[in-house]
């Protein structure tokens, strides 16, 4: 029964933007966007508990290339250059630290955002001369949403058949115990980077997607760190391991981040990190999994 | 021209290897990766500015404050977050993830309460801001002062580590944390001591920052990555290792600065560490 829900679930969204106004739709291609960034962030971080902080890094490219193609070549084109950028830009972290332990990974997402934001303000001022680019694209607030939601039921489709897959069941075994994944015959570095570059690309993909909202694109705003962060959160409170769990987590989250940023615009960050440091206290398997060993318990009780 | 980038890269890289060695000792004794250790740095640079702004304390008189209140801040941060985490873990690989997250939460956490304290502007103090002639090259004296600071401190805690018995027992929680307890040695409170101690060491080369260059409060990440960084280079929990990567970090950025583009510091840093992870990934110098 459950299997089949998905199906009318995404045809009612999808003909949500008939009733909605300008503002609700708004905010559904945010809520969409985090949706898509969450659970593509889980598919790769989920189970293999590598704790990827560099989601702005390929959002921002993604947008950032979208800005500096725009012109030159027609929209799906452009989609696919960001998506091979993207890409790319995984393989090269990937190649070089996922072969090492895991720390080394983190450490290197954690400022490749910065560095890739450096690296492009540096080349925009220095060559081109120009910080700062418009987007003049004849995509319409639907079509970014249309889209978003595409990439969005992609993600969890590709994420419930991965699950399936030998790629989840090895990227569980690493997630488990590394030495016995090398010892059962998983190639433990080109099922990491295969995980890794696929998560990747979606994000700079959304990234990409979402770019026409912003108008203008400037380094400093297309890489904010902010973004990396609500990810990050949001998966872990659902449960990052849950075909479901980025989802659960994503929807309350904006939302109530959308709520704070608005009323408490100054000490938002600092509602960010309690929240934060409360997810990792109190869920650290995700709400998910605490409802099921709730449950679990109950039912030991009763028994 | 050589001679200046020489030597202004070891006025730079005292700094670094100072704050390195903080995480350090942080990562190889208590055994968090501490992701907010550049936001404790930053705080420390605010409170040398509040003090010396506000109070018109001299920055030195207010480096003795600053360096304990480090100390304590530290060690309530193990006594309230950390050990909980490490307890949960039960010496499992689950801390090292936990601790990442949980100070990532951190770093949000510090740099708002550091962006509604002291706004988004960047920061700086002019103290004692006239050069001093060293082999023909004009420095800074606040530099020359907060080159002093780091060798001192650096100096004296490689000593304390390498000849001490108190610097054995930290040398035996880094080494064997499991082992440690069947020689008497209470590994919680020494986990404790060591993160504090690396609090101390972050809060010390903050302030000493905050005594010659510009910062603001979202600074934090490109610290923490500077640090991290030399770690890796020198070798995880490897002190001196640390002192020689943090100098070379020092080096080669102010090479590039000069020479290159100081827009690309970040880059080079980059640069190395692809390098290091390519060729040595236990460092340069091997674990301590």
């Amino acid at each position: 029964m459950t299997r089949f829900l998905p199906a009318p679930a995404l045809a009612l969204l999808a003909a949500l933007p008939l009733w909605l106004s300008d503002y609700g739709l708004g905010l559904m291609i945010g809520m969409v966007t985090y949706v898509t960034l969450a659970s593509a962030w889980a598919l790769f971080s989920g189970h293999t508990r590598y704790v990827s902080l560099a989601t702005v890094a390929f959002y921002g490219t993604g947008a950032y290339t979208v800005a500096v193609l725009n012109e030159a070549l027609p929209y799906p084109l452009v989609l696919l250059c960001a998506g091979g950028i993207g890409a790319a830009m995984a393989l090269v972290v990937g190649l070089s630290t996922l072969r090492l332990a895991g720390v080394y990974f983190v450490i290197f997402t954690f400022g490749l955002a910065e560095l890739v934001r450096q690296l492009i303000t540096w080349y925009e001022v220095n060559v081109t001369g120009t910080l700062g680019r418009y987007i003049f694209l004849d995509v319409t607030a639907k079509g970014i949403y249309w889209q978003m939601l595409g990439l969005g039921a992609l993600t969890i489709g590709l994420t419930a058949w991965i699950h399936r897959h030998r790629l989840g069941l090895a990227l569980r075994v690493i997630g488990d115990d590394e030495v016995v994944a090398a010892h059962s015959g998983i190639n433990l570095a080109r099922t990491k980077l295969i995980a890794f570059t696929l998560s990747a690309t979606i994000i700079t993909l959304a990234g990409a997607i979402a770019s026409p909202r912003w108008v203008y694109v400037e380094p400093s705003i297309v890489f904010n760190p902010t973004v990396s962060f609500l990810t990050v959160i949001m998966a872990l409170l659902g449960g990052a391991n849950r075909l479901w769990g980025p989802l659960l987590g994503a929807v309350p989250l904006f939302l109530l981040f959308e709520w704070l940023s608005v009323d408490f615009p100054d000490t938002y960050p600092i509602f960010l990190g309690l929240l934060f440091i409360g997810v990792v206290f109190a869920f650290p398997n995700g709400v998910l999994a605490g409802v099921e060993s709730l449950r679990h318990r109950l039912k030991e009780r009763r028994a | 021209m050589l001679l200046t980038t020489l030597i202004l890269g070891l006025v730079l890289g005292g700094t670094y290897a100072l704050l390195a060695l903080g995480l350090t000792i942080q990562y190889g004794i208590a055994r968090i990766m501490n992701l907010a250790y550049g936001e404790l740095t930053l705080l420390a640079g605010f409170a040398l500015v509040a003090l010396f702004k506000g109070l018109g304390l001299p920055p030195l008189a207010a480096l003795l404050l600053i360096a304990p209140a480090g100390y304590a801040l530290g060690w309530v941060l193990y006594a309230v977050m950390m050990r909980p985490l490490v307890a949960r873990s039960g010496g499992t690989g689950r801390l090292e993830v936990d601790s990442i997250l949980a100070t990532f939460g951190l770093l949000f956490l510090l740099q708002g309460i550091m962006l509604v304290l002291f706004g988004a502007n960047f920061t700086s103090i002019s103290y004692l801001d006239r050069g001093v002639d060293i082999l023909g090259v004009s420095v800074a004296l606040n530099r020359l002062i907060a080159f002093g600071i780091c060798v001192v401190v650096g100096g004296a805690l490689t000593l304390a580590l390498t000849r001490s018995r108190w610097g054995l027992v930290m040398r035996a929680v880094a080494l064997t944390p499991g082992s440690a307890p069947l020689v008497g040695i209470d590994v919680n409170r020494i986990a404790r001591q060591g993160f504090a101690l690396g609090t101390a060491l972050a809060a010390t080369g903050g302030a000493s920052i905050a005594m010659y260059q510009t910062f603001s409060a979202t600074d934090g990440v490109v610290f923490t990555m500077r640090a991290l960084i030399i770690v890796i280079m020198g070798g995880v929990g490897n002190v001196t290792g640390a002192l020689i990567a943090g100098f070379a970090l020092g080096l080669v950025e102010t090479f590039v600065a000069t020479a290159i583009d100081p827009g690309l510091t970040l880059a080079a840093t980059f640069a190395i560490f692809l390098a290091v992870l390519l060729w040595r990934p236990q460092g340069l110098f091997g674990r301590a």
